[in-house]
C-alpha cells in the first residue's frame, strides 16, 4: 500500500492503494468517481477513458504509481455543469441508449477536438475506433462529434 | 393497500433455460382497472399520488413511475411520454422515477420480447387520462361550472368561456380527493402531441455527467467485494481448492465455495481480482467437454436423424417429386456471447428481516421469486431495486447472476457485491445457441414455389425454427421441423432469439429460391404473399397487409429495380416481435471487395411513441445486427469458449458502419415493441448485397469466417 495525492478534476484527492492498482478501480472503489467505467480490463473497449495531461488514456491498464503527479480528468470533471461542447452535443443529438459506454465516448472525442478543431470524417472514425458501443450508437455519436466541433469553432 | 389479483402478473413460467422459452410466458396479465388504481394508490399515499404510474406536486411537478427495467431501449423515456400525452402535461414538468419492483402496483416488469410498449399501451395512457379527468372535476368544481366547459393544456385546466386557468399544481390536492371516474376518455391519436414527437432520453443528463446509475455504480457502506471462480469449462465442476496464498495477499480477504464455484471476497475490486489469481483449484470432468468441432458432426447427425415435425402442409413429397428445380442449402451460425457494455454484477444483502437485491435485471420479479425459494423465505422479504443496465440483450433475463450474490451474502452474512469480470461474462455462458439449418425448395415449370421445406438443428436451442413464419401459408407443400442436441454448454434468450439467425437463413434462402425462379427477390415475396392472401395454406400467423406494407415502402425508399451504377442490392424482410421490418442494402465494389455502404430500413411497429428513441433502437439494431453476422464468433475447445475478451470477440467498430435510413409506416396501429425486430433481417439483405455484387453466397456466419479473402479490405 502507498499514500497518493492525485490531481483529479482540479482538485488533489488523497488516498491509499497498492502501486499496481489501475487508476480504474482507484477512481471507482477509492474516490466515488464511478463515472469511467469497467468495460474489459484490457484496453480493448474505452468504456475507461480519462484525460491523463490531456491525452485520452485507457485507465483500466493504468497503474496508479504511474499517474501520481498527472493531471487527470475523469467524465465528472470535463466540465462544472455538463456543459462541455460535446456533452452538449451528446445531448442535443440524443445519443445514449443504455449510455455506458459514453462517458469513454465522450472523453476520447473531447480530447481528440482539442487536438484537431476541424476534423474531417475519417479523422472521427479513426480517433473514435477504439470506442466501443454495444448499443450501435455509433451514427449518433460521430454526429455528436461534427456537431461539437462545428460549436467548439464558433 | 388492498390486494387485487386482477392487477398481479402471471408469469406462467420461470424457466429461461434455452433459447426460445421466453416465448412460453405469458407477459399479458389482465387489465388493470385504472379506477381501483387510482383509489388505491389515493387512499395510500394521502392527496397526491394518482395511481401507479404518477404523482403530482403542489409546485406542479409531475412524478412518473417507470416501472419496467431500462436496458438502453428507451422504455424510461417511452413509459412516461405515454403516460404524459393523456395527461396533457408539459414534458418540462415531468420527472421519470425508476420504480422498483413492486407486484402490487404494476405488471409485467420485465425487459424482454419487444413487450413492454404493446403490453402498457393502454394502461398507461389510462392512468394519464384518469388524473387528467380528476384535475378536469376539481377544476370544474371550484369554478361551479361542468367539467365539459373545460379543457387541458400543457398543465393547466382552461375553462375556456372565462378564459380562467389553473395550474395542475394547485390543484393536485383536490383532485386526488375525488372519486376516480370508471369510464375515461383517451384522446384521439390525431390529436397527439407528445407521441410522436422527437423526445431526448430522461437520464442523459446522469449519463453524460458520470452519475452512479448503473448497477456496478452501486457501493454501500460496509458493503464487501466479491469475484467467483466458476468451472473454467462446461462439463467441469469443483474438486478442491488451496487458498491460503490469497487470504494471505490482502487483508479482510475471505475465500468460500458454494455449488462448484469458489468466491473471493475482499475490500476493493482490484484486492480481490488479484487474491483470484492467487487461488489454487483443481476441476475435475463431470460431463463431456464439447468442441466446435463436436458440434459440426453432431448438426450433420441432427440434420440425418429423427426429427420433431412443427409445421406439415399439404404433401411435401409429391411436390418434391414433381418438382422441375429443387433448391437445396445450408446455413450455420456459432454460439454468441450478449457482451453488454456493463459485465453481470448484483448487489446482494440479506439479513435475518429480509433480503435487499439491488442491481441491473431485465426480470425483476423472477430475481425476487428465485432468491426466496433459494433461501427458503416468503417473496415478500426480498426486495429489487432496479438500476439502469449498460446493455442486457437478454442476457440479463437469467438469474444465475443474482443468485450468486444472494448465496454469498448468505454465506458469508454481509453486503456484498458480485462482479464479474468481462473473462467471466464471456466464458459464463448462457449464449445464443449454436445452428444449422437444412432448407429445400421444389419449383414448378413457371417458377413458382410448390414445396418448402425447413429442418432446424440447434444446441440447446429448443425448437431452433419458426414454423410459422412466411413463407408458411404461402406455399401449399410444406414441411418445418427440428432436432436438438443438450449440451453442458448454456445457452438463453440473445436479442431476439432464433430469429437474430433464422431470419438471416430464411431471407436468404429465399434470395435463392427467387435467383433459381429467375425473379426479382421483391417480386418474388410479394408473389408469394399474394398467394397466401388469395389461396391460404393452413395458418397464416403474420399480417399480409402489413408485410407487403414495408416491401414496398423499402423498395421505393431504396429505389429497388432502378439501375445504380456499380450498386448492388440486396432485399429482405421480417416480421418477429410483432413488428415488420424490411430492409434494402447497398453494396458497392471497392479495390475488388463488397463494401456495405447504406441500409434502407422500413419499419412497421404501429404508432411511433418516441422519433428519436425509436430511430436509435431500429439503427441500433441494425448495427448489432451486421456487427454480429459479420465478425461475431464464438468457437469452443474443451468445453472452454476460445474467445473471452474483446481482443478476440470482435464487436462491429464505427468505422465499419454503414448508412441507415430509416422510414416509418404510419398507419396509426397500436404500438408493438422495437428493441429487437429490426435486428433479424440485417443478416439477410447483407448477404443478399453481397450475392449481387460478388456471386457469393454466404450461409455461414461469421462472414469474415467464411470468407476472409473476400472482405480483406472491408474493415
Amino acid at each position: 500500500m502507498a499514500n497518493y495525492n492525485l490531481k483529479i478534476n482540479g482538485k488533489t484527492l488523497k488516498t491509499e492503494a497498492s502501486p499496481d492498482t489501475p487508476l480504474l478501480w482507484v477512481l471507482r472503489d477509492n474516490l466515488g468517481l464511478v463515472g469511467t467505467k469497467y468495460g474489459c480490463g484490457m484496453a480493448q473497449c474505452g468504456a475507461c477513458t480519462v484525460h491523463i495531461n490531456g491525452e485520452a488514456t485507457r485507465s483500466c491498464v493504468l497503474p496508479v504509481s504511474a499517474v501520481a503527479d498527472a493531471t487527470i480528468t475523469t467524465i465528472e470533471g470535463l466540465s462544472e455543469k455538463g456543459d462541455h461542447p460535446v456533452q452538449k452535443a451528446w445531448d442535443a443529438i440524443d445519443v445514449p441508449q443504455c449510455g455506458y459506454c459514453q462517458a469513454g465516448q465522450i472523453m476520447t472525442a473531447a480530447a481528440f477536438l482539442k487536438k484537431n478543431a476541424k476534423p474531417n470524417l475519417e479523422e472521427i472514425e479513426a480517433a473514435m475506433a477504439g470506442n466501443i458501443c454495444r448499443c450501435g450508437t455509433y451514427h449518433r455519436i460521430k454526429e455528436a462529434v461534427q456537431l461539437a466541433a462545428s460549436q467548439m469553432q464558433k | 393497500m388492498t390486494k387485487n389479483n386482477s392487477r398481479r402478473d402471471f408469469l406462467k413460467s420461470t424457466a429461461l433455460s434455452a433459447g426460445g422459452l421466453i416465448l412460453g410466458f405469458n407477459w399479458f396479465g389482465q387489465e388493470a382497472s385504472a379506477a381501483t388504481v387510482v383509489k388505491e394508490m389515493a387512499n395510500e399515499a394521502g392527496g397526491t399520488a394518482f395511481n401507479a404510474f404518477l404523482s403530482i406536486q403542489t409546485n406542479g411537478i409531475v412524478t412518473i413511475f417507470s416501472p419496467n427495467p431500462e436496458i438502453g431501449q428507451g422504455i424510461k423515456t417511452a413509459f412516461p411520454i405515454i403516460v404524459a400525452e393523456e395527461l396533457d402535461v408539459d414534458w418540462v414538468n415531468v420527472k421519470v422515477v425508476q420504480a422498483p419492483l413492486d407486484t402490487k402496483k404494476f405488471e409485467r416488469q420485465v425487459a424482454g420480447g419487444s413487450g413492454s410498449i404493446p403490453h402498457s399501451w393502454q394502461r398507461l395512457r389510462k392512468a394519464g387520462a384518469t388524473a387528467r379527468q380528476m384535475l378536469i372535476e376539481a377544476a370544474a368544481k371550484r369554478w361551479g361550472v361542468s367539467t365539459s366547459e373545460c379543457s387541458t393544456e400543457k398543465s393547466f385546466v382552461v375553462h375556456t368561456a372565462s378564459g380562467k386557468k389553473v395550474g395542475y399544481g394547485e390543484l393536485a390536492t383536490e383532485a386526488a380527493k375525488l372519486t376516480p371516474p370508471t369510464d375515461v376518455k383517451l384522446k384521439d391519436k390525431k390529436d397527439f402531441k407528445l407521441i410522436g414527437s422527437t423526445v431526448k432520453g430522461v437520464d442523459n443528463h446522469g449519463v453524460l455527467t458520470g452519475k452512479p446509475l448503473f448497477g456496478l455504480d452501486f457501493y454501500r457502506e460496509g458493503m464487501k467485494f466479491a469475484m467467483i471462480q466458476r468451472p473454467p469449462a462446461f462439463g467441469m465442476k469443483l474438486k478442491s481448492f488451496d487458498a491460503s496464498a490469497a487470504k494471505a495477499s490482502a487483508s479482510g480477504i475471505e475465500v468460500v465455495s458454494f455449488k462448484d464455484k469458489v468466491a473471493i471476497v475482499g475490500k476493493s475490486t482490484w484486492e480481490v481480482k488479484k487474491a483470484r489469481d492467487l487461488v489454487k483449484i483443481e476441476w475435475e470432468k463431470a460431463a463431456t467437454l464439447e468442441s466446435s468441432d463436436d458440434h459440426n458432426r453432431i448438426f450433420k447427425e441432427l440434420l440425418d436423424g429423427k426429427t420433431e415435425i412443427r409445421r406439415k402442409d399439404g404433401d411435401v413429397e409429391t411436390a418434391f417429386k414433381d418438382a422441375a428445380k429443387i433448391v437445396e442449402a445450408e446455413y450455420q451460425c456459432p454460439f454468441l456471447p450478449h457482451n453488454p457494455m456493463e459485465p453481470m454484477n448484483f448487489f446482494a444483502h440479506v439479513r435475518e428481516d429480509g433480503v435487499e437485491l439491488v442491481g441491473p435485471t431485465q426480470t425483476p420479479q423472477n430475481a425476487q421469486n428465485q432468491t426466496a425459494k433459494l433461501l427458503n423465505i416468503p417473496a415478500e422479504k426480498v426486495t429489487v431495486e432496479l438500476t439502469k443496465m449498460g446493455g442486457g440483450f437478454g442476457r440479463r433475463l437469467g438469474t444465475d447472476y443474482v443468485l450468486e450474490a444472494a448465496e454469498l451474502s448468505s454465506i458469508i452474512k454481509a453486503p456484498v457485491k458480485v462482479m464479474w469480470t468481462r473473462e467471466d461474462d464471456m466464458s459464463g455462458g448462457s449464449y445464443r445457441p449454436a445452428v444449422r439449418y437444412r432448407f429445400r425448395a421444389a419449383l414448378d415449370k413457371q417458377g413458382n414455389m410448390i414445396g418448402y421445406t425447413l429442418r432446424g438443428a440447434g444446441i440447446n436451442a429448443g425448437n431452433s425454427t419458426r414454423q410459422d413464419n412466411f413463407p408458411a401459408g404461402a406455399v401449399p407443400n410444406l414441411l418445418i421441423d427440428s432436432a436438438e442436441h443438450k449440451s453442458p454448454i448454456t445457452t438463453g434468450p440473445w436479442r431476439a432469439p432464433i430469429t437474430n439467425f433464422l431470419a438471416f437463413a430464411e431471407q436468404s434462402f429465399i434470395d435463392e429460391v427467387a435467383t433459381a425462379a429467375g425473379k426479382d427477390a421483391v417480386q418474388f415475396r410479394l408473389e408469394l404473399l399474394e398467394k397466401a392472401k388469395t389461396a391460404p395454406t393452413g395458418e397464416i400467423k403474420y399480417n399480409i397487409d402489413r408485410m407487403k406494407a414495408v416491401i414496398e415502402l423499402a423498395a421505393e425508399k431504396s429505389g429497388w429495380g432502378k439501375k445504380k451504377k456499380g450498386v448492388s442490392l440486396g432485399f429482405s424482410v421480417y416480421f418477429s416481435h410483432a413488428s415488420y421490418v424490411a430492409q434494402v442494402a447497398e453494396v458497392v465494389m471497392k479495390k475488388g471487395k463488397p463494401v456495405l455502404q447504406k441500409i434502407y430500413a422500413a419499419v412497421d411497429c404501429g404508432v411511433v411513441v418516441n422519433q428519436s428513441g425509436a430511430r436509435n433502437q431500429v439503427m441500433g439494431g441494425i448495427v448489432d445486427g451486421i456487427g454480429h453476422a459479420m465478425y461475431g464468433n464464438m468457437t469452443f475447445r474443451d468445453g472452454t469458449p476460445d474467445q473471452k475478451n474483446f481482443n478476440a470477440f470482435r464487436l462491429i467498430k464505427m468505422n465499419e458502419i454503414p448508412a441507415i435510413e430509416v422510414s416509418f409506416v404510419d398507419n396509426g396501429i397500436d404500438p408493438t415493441g422495437l428493441g429487437e425486430p429490426a435486428l433479424p433481417p440485417t443478416g439477410g439483405s447483407v448477404a443478399n448485397a453481397i450475392f449481387k455484387a460478388t456471386g457469393k453466397r454466404l450461409r455461414n456466419q461469421p462472414f469474415i469466417e467464411e470468407d476472409q479473402k473476400l472482405f480483406e479490405s472491408v474493415s
